[in-house]
């Protein structure tokens, strides 16, 4: 709490000396300011630290810190009294449970969709062609765990496949099922397709067809305890129109 | 408590230096109120004993086991060539060994991954001549506690070595004894308090090993996920069960304070 008081004074001296040295004339700015935190998937990671910067361009003043992490850890820790504003999540099960727990202001919106892709180490040695290839024996594939999205979907999508996996390990957010394909470590996992767009060369993805496929749909919603409602209802106006194309740039679906 | 109140060698502490000491006291104090506060006592049982819980705590038993069982054939003879043999470099060596004390248990995940990984140091070798594939098995979870453990057994046993009275070896020695024998039943029995209090710190430290483990183990139950990572995840499903397995490390916790009490606490 007085963190975030102290971060508000600090914010509001910042502003009171931008009005009062380089524009000594101009009124007051009508428009959103302090800071607000927002709680984001791990998927968004890359998306997100774009759009903040833009967002802060567009309306000077404003801060946007970010906390990214796998869904579940990010609900939990709101239900365990984390204060932010705002929480984007990769699915509707854990959003649900804030909703459920009383703990946020109006209905989410989606503001994004993803889907699922196999990713494999650059130049794919072990010959993944598609989710059948999971099943192999010797092969390693890590997936994320089942509370948190990118693993419900996984399952879902290798159900429909009808292909067992024996996962190497059920890690706790998307970004470390990347890692440790990034790393050589595992032979192949499941993320989303905007994941290994922003992984860059050391990695690569394996279509999996849409019959097979899950589209993730990416709620947002201001949180109960949100100190700063205003700034927060501006970011998600924003994130549904401008930040659309961002978003799309880094591989979501349009909402 | 009275007691605290006099003070037999100095000056009587001013009032407010003993209430930043309560402060301090209540800080440590807190934290384990309210774990208990929370715990869901009517299912603790049902809760400890869900199949989850069981196979994370055999595990972490295996694990933990295992890796005080590495620390000590690997940790005694390393204790002894630092309190016994000078030799160049030896400080330092001394250093990097009980580094993992004080790394962040992350960064000795990732070095873990360095070395032992699939691509890494020793990992490709192992991995070519003998398919043998450390990261995402109970082995890879064993060699995470050994690497943050080991230290708490090999300073704490060289310091017994350094303590000890030589010449109870010399006399061995004279009488005829082999190196092994001198080892075996003057050496290592004289330093046996040592080696207890050693022991199980290691074993406390690896039972409560995490960010190594989730870094280079990853997350499987049965296989990985012993009970930190257990806790950490249920956390997100199932608060209360994270409660009662957290309750669970701390009474082991507090089990081995009690034992090692006459060496931590003072004997009184």
């Amino acid at each position: 709490m007085k963190a975030r008081v102290l971060g508000a004074v600090a914010a509001a001296l910042l502003l009171a000396g931008c009005g009062g040295t380089s524009e000594p004339g101009s009124p007051p700015s009508s428009g959103p300011s302090g800071s607000i935190t927002v709680f984001a998937a791990s998927s968004l990671t890359a998306a997100f630290g774009r759009i903040g910067a833009d967002f802060q361009k567009t309306f000077p003043g404003t801060m946007i810190h970010f906390a990214f992490a796998g869904s579940s850890t990010l609900v939990a820790q709101i239900q365990q009294g984390a204060i932010g504003d705002v929480l984007a999540s990769a699915d509707q099960p854990n959003m649900q449970k804030l909703v459920n727990a009383g703990l946020t202001s109006g209905s989410p919106s989606i503001f994004a969709r993803n889907k699922l892709q196999i990713v494999v180490p650059a130049g794919n040695p072990k010959h993944v062609t598609g989710l059948a290839d999971l099943g192999r024996a010797g092969l390693v594939v890590v997936l994320c765990a089942s509370a948190v999205p990118c693993g419900h979907y996984a399952t879902e999508a290798l159900q429909k496949a009808g292909v067992t996996v024996k996962p190497a390990s059920e890690e706790t957010d998307v970004k470390a099922v990347l890692a440790k394909v990034a790393l050589g470590e595992a032979d192949a996992g499941i993320v989303y397709v905007t994941d290994v767009k922003a992984a860059g060369a050391q990695v690569q993805g394996v279509d999996i067809p849409a019959s097979l496929n899950v589209v993730a749909d990416y709620p947002i919603v201001v949180l109960k305890d949100s100190q700063n409602i205003a700034l927060a209802k501006v970011f998600i106006g924003y994130l549904h129109a401008k930040g659309q194309e961002t978003l799309a740039r880094y591989g979501f679906l349009p909402a | 408590m009275a007691s605290s109140q006099r003070n037999p060698r100095g000056f009587p502490a001013p009032p407010l230096f003993i209430g930043l000491a309560g402060l301090g006291a209540a800080f440590f104090l807190l934290p384990l109120a309210g774990l208990l506060v929370r715990t869901p006592w009517g299912s603790a049982w049902q809760l400890l004993t869900s199949p989850e819980a069981l196979t994370a705590l055999r595990l972490s038993l295996l694990a933990s086991l295992s890796a005080t069982a590495i620390a000590l054939i690997v940790g005694v003879p390393l204790a002894w060539i630092f309190a016994r043999i000078a030799f160049p470099g030896r400080a330092v060596l001394r250093a990097l060994t009980v580094l993992p004390m004080v790394l962040p248990p992350v960064v000795g995940g990732v070095a873990l991954l360095a070395a032992f990984g699939r691509r890494g140091l020793v990992g490709t070798w192992l991995e070519q001549a003998f398919g043998i594939h450390i990261p995402f098995t109970t082995a890879g979870a064993i060699l995470a506690e050994s690497f943050v453990a080991m230290p708490f057994l090999v300073i704490t046993v060289e310091a017994g070595l350094r303590g000890m009275d030589l010449r109870f070896e010399d006399a061995a020695r004279t009488l005829g004894a082999r190196r092994w024998t001198v080892l075996w039943r003057v050496t290592l029995p004289l330093v046996r308090p040592s080696l207890v209090a050693g022991a199980v710190l290691c074993w406390a430290r690896a039972l409560g090993e995490f960010g190594a483990t989730i870094t280079f183990a990853g997350n499987f139950p049965g296989r990985t996920q012993t009970m930190p990572l257990a806790v950490y995840l249920a956390l997100e499903t199932n608060p209360d069960a994270a409660i009662v397995l957290s309750l669970v490390l701390l009474a082991v916790s507090l089990a081995v304070l009690i034992g090692l009490r006459d060496r931590w606490l003072g004997a009184s």
